[in-house]
Order: C-alpha cells, then structure tokens, then sequence
C-alpha cells in the first residue's frame, strides 16, 4: 500500500550545504540543506493513485493473496448493499410524502460503507457522519430498527429524540450521530486514545480501534486540522478516519495527499469498489492494531442521490454528470463481478429484490402503526438523576394531562 | 490554603482515587498549567494522566468528550475560559446533550475548568464572565466557587458527577489564602452540587452573588453592619442546578433582596434569580423589587480607571442596599 509520490524534478540529490551542519534537523523534520530554490505545488507531484480490485470489464480479477472471503460472505456483501438501496428508496418517498421530517439516502456510497464495515469486528467502535447507515446494518441493525427511528415512535432505541438517519447503537458500538459536522472526529480519536492507554491500565490488551467516517465538507472543518494533529501527535492511537472527497471544498491532491503531511499513513482507495474498500479497511485496521498509530482512508466516490432531502442537487449538478456516475455505481460494478464467478445470476437478483422489498415495506408500515414515545420521555436523560425543577414541570403535566385528558390523542402515545 | 492550592489537591486527590480521572489542556503538563493549578501532577502521574495538547480549543475539547463517552472522566482545561468559545460546540451539542439524546445510553461525565470572569488589565477578549451562557443550557451543570474551601469541594464533585460540569474558577481568586477547616481538608471532602451557602446570617437584606462577587457582598455587609443593617450573603456556588429555595428562605426574612455579579446583566444570572423569586412565593415576602447590581452592559475596557467602574465595588452594593431599604 505503499504511496508514490515522485518529484518531477531532480530533487533529493541537489547540491547539499556542506558549511551547514550535515544532517539539519529542525524540528525534527529531516532535510538537505539546497542551493536551489524551489517551489512546491501539486503540479510536482504524480496525484495520488487509486488502489482497485475490480477493473472495469470485471473480467479476470486479480485477488490480492491474503484476500480471504468465503462465498457466503461475499453473497452478504452484495444483499447488504441492495438492503440498503431498497431501503433508501422507500423512506425517501416516505419523506417526499411527509409521513417523516428528513431523510438521507446513501445512493453510490453503498461499497463504501458495507466493504468497510466487513473489514472490521464488533468491537471496533464507529463513529459515523450520517451517512453510514450500510455500516450499521451489516453489525445487525435489522431495518426495522432504522424504520422505528425515523418514526420516533415507541420502539425507537432514541426515544424521539433524535431527527431520522441520526442512528445510535450502544449494543453494536455504533456512537449516536451529531448533526454538527465533524465532532465525530476528535471523539473518535478520543476514543481510541481511551482505548490505547487508560483503560489499558486496567483491561488486557484490547484488539480493537476506533473508525471515524467524515465527508469532504467536514474535512473542511477546523475540528478536522484538530483530529488530524491529534492523532499524529498523541502517538498513542489506533483510530482512523475513511473520507470521500468532491472537488469544491479543496485545492490541490484531495484529502489523502493530507496524511503524510501530518505524519499520517495514508490509502486512496476506489470507493465505488466494495473488494477494495474491504481490503484496504482490513490493511489499515490491522496496521492500527499492530502500529498503535492512526491511518487514513480516502475513498472516491460519487454521491448519486441529493445531500439530503433538504437538497435539490440539480441546482449545481447537471443530469449528465449523474448518468455518467450511474454507470459506475457500485452496486452494479459489483454483481458483475458476482456473475462472472459464477455466484449471482439474474434469477437470483429478481428473487432478492422482491424478497427484500416485500421486508422492508412489512416494517416500514409497523413502524407507521407503533405508538409514539410515552410522553414521560420528554423530561427524561437530560441528567442522570432528574433534579428537581424538571421533575416539577413533568409532575405538573402529568396533573394537566390527567385533569384534560379528552382533550389530547393519548392513544397515539405509549402509556406510562 | 490558596484557592490554586486547593484546587491542585482535588485534582491530586480524585486522581489518586479513580485511574479513570485524567487532565488535558495547554500547557497543564510540563508548564504546571499556565496558572500552576496542576502543579506537579505530570511528575507524578506522567504522560497518560496529565496531557499537553496542540493549541486547539475545539480539538481537545472533542478529544475529551470523546473519551467520556468511552468511559473516561476526563477534566478539560481552558487556559481561560474566553478561550471555550471556540470549543462551544463541543460543550453544548455534544458534552450537554448526547446523554438526552442517546436515551440515557451514552452520559458524558466530563468536567470543563479553567478561570472565568473578569482578571485585570487583559480587555474585552480575556474578562467576561461565562456564568449565564452555559447555565442557560440544559444538560450541563455549572458551579462557581468562591473561596478555597468551595473550590476544593466542587471540583472534587463535579470529577466525581456522572454528568458534564462546567467548573467556572476565578484567575483573582487564585493566590488568595482562606481558611480550611478540618473536615474540608480531608479527602472525602464534596459538596453538593446545587446546593448555596448562607456565608453571612442577616435579617433586613439578602444579598445573592457567585464568584468574586460574593466578596464584594461580605464587604459590604461588613459595611452596612457597621450602620445597624445585617445583611445575609448567599454563595450560590451552583448556578445550575440553582438553589432557589435558600434565596426563598432568606427573603421570607429578610424582605429584600439583591443580586451581585460581574457579568453582564442582560439575560444574566441576577434575571434568573429575579425572574424565579417573582414565581415563587417569596414575592409575596418582598417589601421592594429585586434589584440587580452587576458589570456594565459593555465589552470591559483595558485600562485601569474605566476596569473598576465597568465592575461592581463595594460601594456599589451599599448604594444599592441604601436605596432597596429606602434609606436615601
């Protein structure tokens, strides 16, 4: 996985000082001394390659030798993948039709997330943007769980309290999204951090780390300069950072050309490649475990569906570009690959859709039907134990609701 | 014992008891701290206790919350507190209301330190006082501690609390010496966050301050009592949770009631208070309304004559008690 970055010009064995000490060392960056002035932009460099696996005839592909997947699996890699794509279709609709506020489909990112996802275990810990919900559903989220949230109703594990596509999962180490771009990234690394040293003091070695998932507009956020620094710095940190990148939010080679300027090893992987996204997450989470030290994964992509359903993106994006980015979507590059080992067919396909279809629609409508979070749940969790101005206001609705009852639909809402 | 003093054995003392208890901040580690509140606390427990961090408040406030959601209990150090801003996000959206919006799985027990309000001769950018901005936020605790004895009972709470406490300390407060008594210097030494202090027993006027302005208020009870007025001073050391009910008490005393501060008064600590005893009973108590004395509604000025007028004095507080009482 080694980077490539090759200077055009001659370079390392320019002219050396020898007034000058032989080997300067400020701080700590090793450099020859040069008679000749240099500028340095991107135009010296080769951009950083795109590491692949499926090629674009998806014909005679060549497996890296430690690429070890059994059938099963990578038949789950692709139900997953399609999982998540029916899914998405159906609660965009239902937002589309008002039945919920918001919604975020993951269209395009679906190898991102599930190759990613099937690289790491359990007891790694997540901490998502938002658009990751393929990761969540391959550590087990079944979709009635995703189904329950974006209803806030009773069997929501976030009480209503968090807007739709904001999932948490304590069971599944999956650490609840914050709107907020970016806070995930400095946490992440926190949380790595407490895995690498405190709780050390106290547990046998654990074999886990920490993967923070962030865009290219986060990765224009200051908190991201702060993750970055940290995680190089604090030497002690087995977390990483997967990003995509779009052109708008930066000059130059992208994110991945970041990484070895904070001391940070770095992979660019094609994202609309599942094998590759699973290869290169199990390279650098093996790399974290071993090295204690953090990595950095940038995975191209494109975003097919809007930004949310706040977003119309043909505003700033022309249908051409988006028919050319179907071409390449993951989903399809994939089962091509599936076929021509003889492991999927259109049968096959037909089946799964419908399967799944059928599934997903059976939850979609129970959770329509699920009563809403007892209203209790309004006052609850804002501290450990309630104190005693916010247990004055619930008793005094508790009085009201009793007293007005006939007034209020409480049989949408779960009894307390 | 100086208030630093203080506050340097509750971090030794919490340290030693609970492993999962470390400090982080600029400077805290080799420097000691830039005001020597975590002085010898690196030399004593090393690296992975006591972190330097690059100099970025929305960073390593993300680290700390991030390792209080994994189990830590971190206690996060701004150099000042003018500097949290930059870190706001991280306090309030993610410290103050992942707990609520996890549904109760995911509590962040995390304490933010540091001096607050104003210091001396440092301008608008370094004297404010945080006070009302993170007591408006739910989710977050806040204490201000006044004297040596506070500070050490507070910090050692708020290490202690399964919820984020913001810990408002005051750089002038700093090398002031106060008593310490036998029970406040041992080390099962915690007070309870939410709960005042009545500093001084009065019966004609109470007077409500936190901070350095609770010495303001003693001073001029001192003052008063001179002229035959007892005031009652209460240290409210919580500002959230907030004592109403001893401020209740004393006003059915005492009938009148003031608020002192150094923060600004727009929306500030001494509305609340004043806004809370008008829905309480104690309004009823009230012979005058409750008058606010606070700083200036401006930015503080840098030079040393137009500091002290944009801070409340002494004197400031006898005015105001004379005309609450109808005495002038």
């Amino acid at each position: 996985m080694k980077t490539q970055r090759q200077f055009h010009d001659t370079t390392t064995n320019a002219k050396i000082d020898t007034i000058g000490t032989k080997n300067p060392s400020f701080l700590g960056i090793q450099a020859v001394f040069t008679g000749e002035l240099r500028i340095i932009d991107e135009q010296c460099y080769d951009p950083l390659s795109i590491f692949r696996i499926l090629n674009s005839s998806h014909k005679h592909v060549q497996l890296p030798e430690d690429f070890k997947l059994d059938e099963n699996i990578l038949i789950k890699i692709y139900r997953k993948m399609i999982t998540l794509n029916i899914m998405d279709k159906i609660l965009y609709e239902s937002q589309r039709q008002g039945r919920i506020s918001f919604y975020m489909t993951s269209t395009g990112e679906e190898a991102i997330q599930i190759g990613s996802a099937a690289a790491v275990t359990l007891e790694d810990v997540i901490y998502a943007q938002y658009r990751e919900a393929g990761v969540l559903l391959w550590r087990g989220h079944s979709v009635a769980d995703f189904m329950n949230q974006c209803y806030g109703n009773c069997k929501d594990a976030s009480k209503g309290r968090q807007m739709p596509v904001h999932y948490g999962s304590k069971k599944l180490n999956y650490v609840t999204i914050s709107s907020p771009l970016t806070t995930q990234l400095p946490q992440g690394i926190a949380n790595s951090l407490a895995v690498g040293t405190a709780y050390a003091l106290k547990q046998s070695k654990k074999n886990a780390c920490a993967i923070c998932y962030f865009g290219e507009g986060a990765a224009s956020e200051g908190d991201a300069h702060a993750a970055f620094n940290f995680a190089a710095t604090l030497d002690r940190n087995n977390g990483y950072a997967i990003s995509t990148p779009t052109r708008e939010q930066f000059k130059g080679d992208g994110i991945a050309a970041r990484g070895p300027a904070y001391g940070i090893p770095t992979i660019r992987v094609d994202g609309n490649d599942v094998l590759a996204m699973y290869y290169a997450t199990k390279v650098a989470r093996e790399f974290c475990i071993r090295s204690k030290k953090p990595f950095l994964i940038e995975a191209m992509t494109y975003r097919i569906g809007h930004h949310s359903t706040s977003d119309d993106s043909t505003a700033y994006r022309s249908s051409d570009e988006i028919a050319y980015w179907t071409r390449y979507m993951p989903i399809i590059r994939y089962r091509s690959y599936l076929e021509s080992v003889g492991l999927w067919s259109e049968q096959r396909d037909i089946e799964l859709k419908k399967r799944i279809k059928n599934s997903v629609l059976l939850a979609f409508t129970e959770a329509e039907k699920e009563h809403k979070a007892c209203w209790k749940e309004l006052f609850t969790d804002v501290y450990r134990t309630m104190p005693k101005h916010i247990s004055k206001q619930m008793y005094s609705m508790e009085k009201h609701v009793v007293e007005f009852h006939k007034h209020y639909p409480l049989h949408f809402f779960k009894r307390a | 014992m100086t208030v630093r003093d203080a506050l340097n054995s509750a971090l030794d003392e919490e340290m030693e008891r609970d492993e999962k208890v470390f400090l982080l901040g600029e400077e805290v580690a080799l420097y000691d701290g830039a005001y020597k509140v975590s002085r010898g606390l690196w030399k004593k427990y090393g690296d992975k206790r006591v972190i330097d961090t690059p100099i970025t408040e929305a960073g390593f406030a993300g680290i700390a919350v991030g390792a209080a959601m994994a189990g830590l209990r971190p206690v996060c150090e701004f150099m000042t507190f003018n500097f949290s801003m930059q870190a706001i996000d991280q306090i309030i959206n993610s410290a103050a209301k992942t707990f609520y919006m996890s549904a109760g799985r995911v509590n962040v027990p995390i304490v933010f330190r540091g001096p607050n309000g104003a210091a001396a001769g440092v301008a608008a950018q370094h004297s404010q006082c945080f006070g009302a901005w993170y007591s408006h936020c739910p989710g977050l605790k806040v204490v201000s501690p006044y004297n040596s004895e506070d500070a050490k009972g507070l910090l050692k709470a708020a290490i202690r609390d399964p919820d984020p406490v913001v810990v408002l300390e005051n750089e002038i407060l700093y090398g002031v010496q106060y008593p310490m008594s036998d029970e406040a210097l041992s080390k099962d030494f915690v007070l309870p966050i939410g709960k005042a202090k009545i500093e001084r027993v009065g019966k004609h006027v109470t007077l409500v301050a936190h901070s350095k302005a609770v010495e303001q208020a003693l001073e001029a009870a001192n003052e008063l009592a001179g002229k035959g007025i007892e005031a009652e001073v209460i240290n409210l050391r919580s500002l959230r949770p907030l004592d109403i009910d001893t401020i209740v008490q004393s006003i059915v005393k005492t009938n009148h009631c003031l608020t002192v501060e150094q923060g600004w008064p727009h929306c500030g600590i001494g509305a609340e208070i004043s806004a809370r005893i008008s829905e309480s009973e104690a309004f009823y108590h009230l012979d005058a309304p409750v008058i606010r004395v606070t700083g200036v509604d401006t930015p503080m000025p840098y030079t040393k004559s137009l500091e002290i007028a944009a801070l409340p004095q002494m004197s400031d507080v006898v005015f105001a008690v004379n005309k609450v009482l109808g005495l002038q």
